[in-house]
């Protein structure tokens, strides 16, 4: 209830905001501020009746709201459009370079990218995991399930070997891409994702890693190909870590398996699930079993059926964030960045850039 | 002027800024100094006759002093370079040390080896790559755990994978192979269950004395099922077989039918039971 009454309220004040400022104002006028007082015996007073006086409007606002729209449903007119409350996903900043469907220029970029050979098929993606060199516990759990989470991938232990003579070995025996799971204190905690032959390299930060015997009520998946479900990769880079993504799992998904994996993106955070997932019919409250029955013995079988998503979580659970996007293969030296999250990015908490 | 015995007798009785007193020992900061320690035969101030070896961004020099030149601060170390062999480098230190003390050119030998291999080891070391150890600001990683949080609370995750899975499903993706025909498929055999429940429950009872043989029990079902069909007369034809059959064929059937279950009453015996059911079946029918 409480909570409810919470969004009410809040949907109340964006619409009376005027009438309340002016309220403010004269009552500034009348009297004095609180904190103006010297005395904090008074000034404390003053300033819990002040309180107390606001809390006492807001609760009449909303009472003559309610009833304003239940009269309106009685006289059968209008009720006045419900507020849509402002969010941080609708109040964000605007971004310029958010892709439009039909973006010419996108699909014509998409065509010459380094993904358009395994996204159109010509190339199986063939995937290289590892490690960095220092690796125990949670990691090797992890990069276990990752095995079972994408098709065609290949563990091979790090060595004490140069990343950037991993990747030359990985470009000979013709693998797609490269992961590398980076530990520290034996927590996983950094995901870097090299396309090869001369894709980029995406460095993520990776947090909240739940592993999946920690999942309650976890299922096992199968080994058909999983499908890809990415949501809200709306600018440019979005784009661009989207086709990355994608590029990781075979283009032809085993609709039988009825298995997906979701990197959603929200607020520059990428969440990662795998579930597995049935389609049930289920009836609408109106449809009684007796009725169906009776549907069932006239022949006719127009069922109030709703088709619903189930869904069981199975694999690992966890969240990545780009710090950086490096055009070409891996290199901190001599790299070209193609975008580096840096600290006054974060000035704005409605800005985004995936 | 020079009195290495007089300097000796200050450097460690009295004061000296290069001497270093730690637990292991007492050393000389002096880069000068050939082995490091402090004591008189490897102090470069208390002796007037003294070499050393230098490095210079990995060029290594032979520096020699004599009492000749003390007077002279400005160029008081005669410098020269080593080769960058090692074997050469020792050859060079022979040729210039060649009258002086035994123990000192020991010395200097024994530091160039040290620092041949130093010279090695850091050149290995310029063409490894190191991880960069990077700091993990608290306050960062806690604005970051803060607003993830809430990004899932945003996300609303299942609902969001649900609704894209229903419009895949509704996009027609899953066409052909979805598991909602499957329901259908049920549906159906329900009808068809309802419609032979009419009869069935005379004979469940007897099921329950005799039946054991799932497969054998299915197959009468589906009988019944067809003659019910036949008999409401042209009904939807769901069935596989029905098509087939026309009424004719049905009669035929009827009549043929004790003969059928003979057939069968060779294999096993106690289908001979069930078909006399049918024909009560039949009767039912009959009345109705």
């Amino acid at each position: 209830m409480g909570g409810k009454r919470k969004k009410g309220e809040s949907e109340g004040m964006e619409g009376d905001n005027d009438s309340k400022n002016n309220n403010k104002k004269m009552k500034q006028k009348s009297e004095m501020l609180p904190s103006s007082i010297k005395n904090k015996e008074k000034r404390s007073a003053v300033h819990a009746k002040l309180k107390h006086q606001k809390k006492l409007e807001k609760r009449k606002k909303l009472k003559a709201r309610d009833a304003s729209e239940k009269r309106a449903l009685e006289l059968g007119e209008e009720p006045a459009p419900k507020q849509i409350p402002r969010t941080i996903e609708n109040t964000r900043e605007a971004d310029e370079t958010v892709c439009m469907p039909d973006d010419e220029e996108l699909f014509v970029g998409n065509d010459a990218d380094e993904f358009s050979s395994i996204l159109k098929r010509d190339r199986i993606p063939k995937i290289l995991i590892t490690t960095c060199r220092f690796n125990s516990t949670r990691g090797p759990a992890f990069i276990a399930e990752l095995l079972s989470v994408i098709p065609n991938a290949h563990y091979y232990k790090r060595g004490t070997y140069d990343l950037k003579k991993i990747v030359e070995y990985a470009n000979n025996k013709e693998f797609t891409s490269i992961i590398v799971v980076h530990t520290n204190r034996r927590e996983p905690d950094a995901l870097l994702i090299i396309g090869l032959p001369d894709g980029p390299t995406a460095h993520f930060k990776l947090s909240s890693l739940v592993l999946r015997k920690d999942i309650k009520n976890h299922g096992n998946p199968t080994g058909h190909m999983p499908e890809l479900v990415l949501n809200n990769f709306t600018t440019r880079l979005g784009h661009r870590i989207g086709r990355l993504i994608q590029a990781l799992f075979p283009q032809d998904p085993n609709f039988r398996g009825r298995r997906v994996v979701t990197f959603h993106n929200q607020r520059d955070f990428i969440f990662f699930r795998h579930h597995r997932y049935i389609f049930e019919t289920k009836e609408s409250k109106q449809s009684d079993s007796k009725g169906k029955k009776a549907k069932d013995a006239k022949g006719d079988s127009i069922a109030k059926e709703k088709v619903v998503a189930r869904l069981q979580e199975c694999g690992p659970r966890f969240t990545l964030k780009l710090v950086s996007l490096q055009h070409g293969t891996f290199d901190t030296k001599g790299g070209e960045y193609e975008w580096v999250h840096k600290p006054e990015m974060d000035t704005s908490r409605r800005r985004f850039f995936l | 002027m020079q009195h290495d015995e007089v300097i000796w007798q200050v450097i460690r009785h009295k004061h000296c800024s290069f001497m270093s007193k730690i637990s292991t020992g007492i050393f000389c900061r002096n880069p000068y100094n050939v082995t490091g320690i402090c004591n008189r035969s490897s102090c470069p101030l208390a002796n007037s006759r003294y070499a050393t070896i230098r490095d210079h961004d990995g060029v290594f020099y032979l520096y020699m002093k004599t009492i000749e030149r003390a007077h002279k601060p400005n160029d008081l170390w005669e410098r020269v370079k080593l080769p960058r062999n090692y074997e050469k480098a020792l050859e060079v230190i022979d040729k210039h040390l060649m009258y002086w003390p035994k123990l000192l050119v020991h010395k200097i030998k024994q530091r160039l080896t040290k620092m041949t291999q130093m010279r090695i080891r850091m050149r290995k070391l310029a063409l490894k790559t190191r991880e960069k150890i990077m700091t993990t600001p608290r306050k960062e990683k806690k604005r970051e755990a803060r607003r993830e949080e809430k990004a899932e609370k945003a996300a609303v995750l299942d609902k969001t994978i649900e609704k894209e899975l229903l419009a895949r499903l509704e996009n027609g993706i899953y066409d052909g192979i979805y598991n909602l025909p499957f329901n259908k498929f049920i549906e159906t055999l329900d009808t068809d269950e309802l419609q032979a429940e009419d009869e069935n429950e005379e004979e469940s009872e007897v099921e329950y004395v005799e039946g054991n043989f799932e497969l054998e029990e299915e197959d009468d079902i589906e009988d019944m099922g067809m003659k019910n069909y036949h008999i409401s007369n042209d009904e939807v034809a769901d069935d596989d077989d029905d098509e087939e059959v026309n009424a004719v064929e049905v009669r035929r059937r009827s009549k043929s039918e004790k003969d059928e279950p003979g057939k069968r009453l060779k294999k096993k015996p106690r289908i001979h039971v069930e078909v006399e059911h049918e024909d009560g079946a039949e009767m039912q029918k009959a009345t109705f």
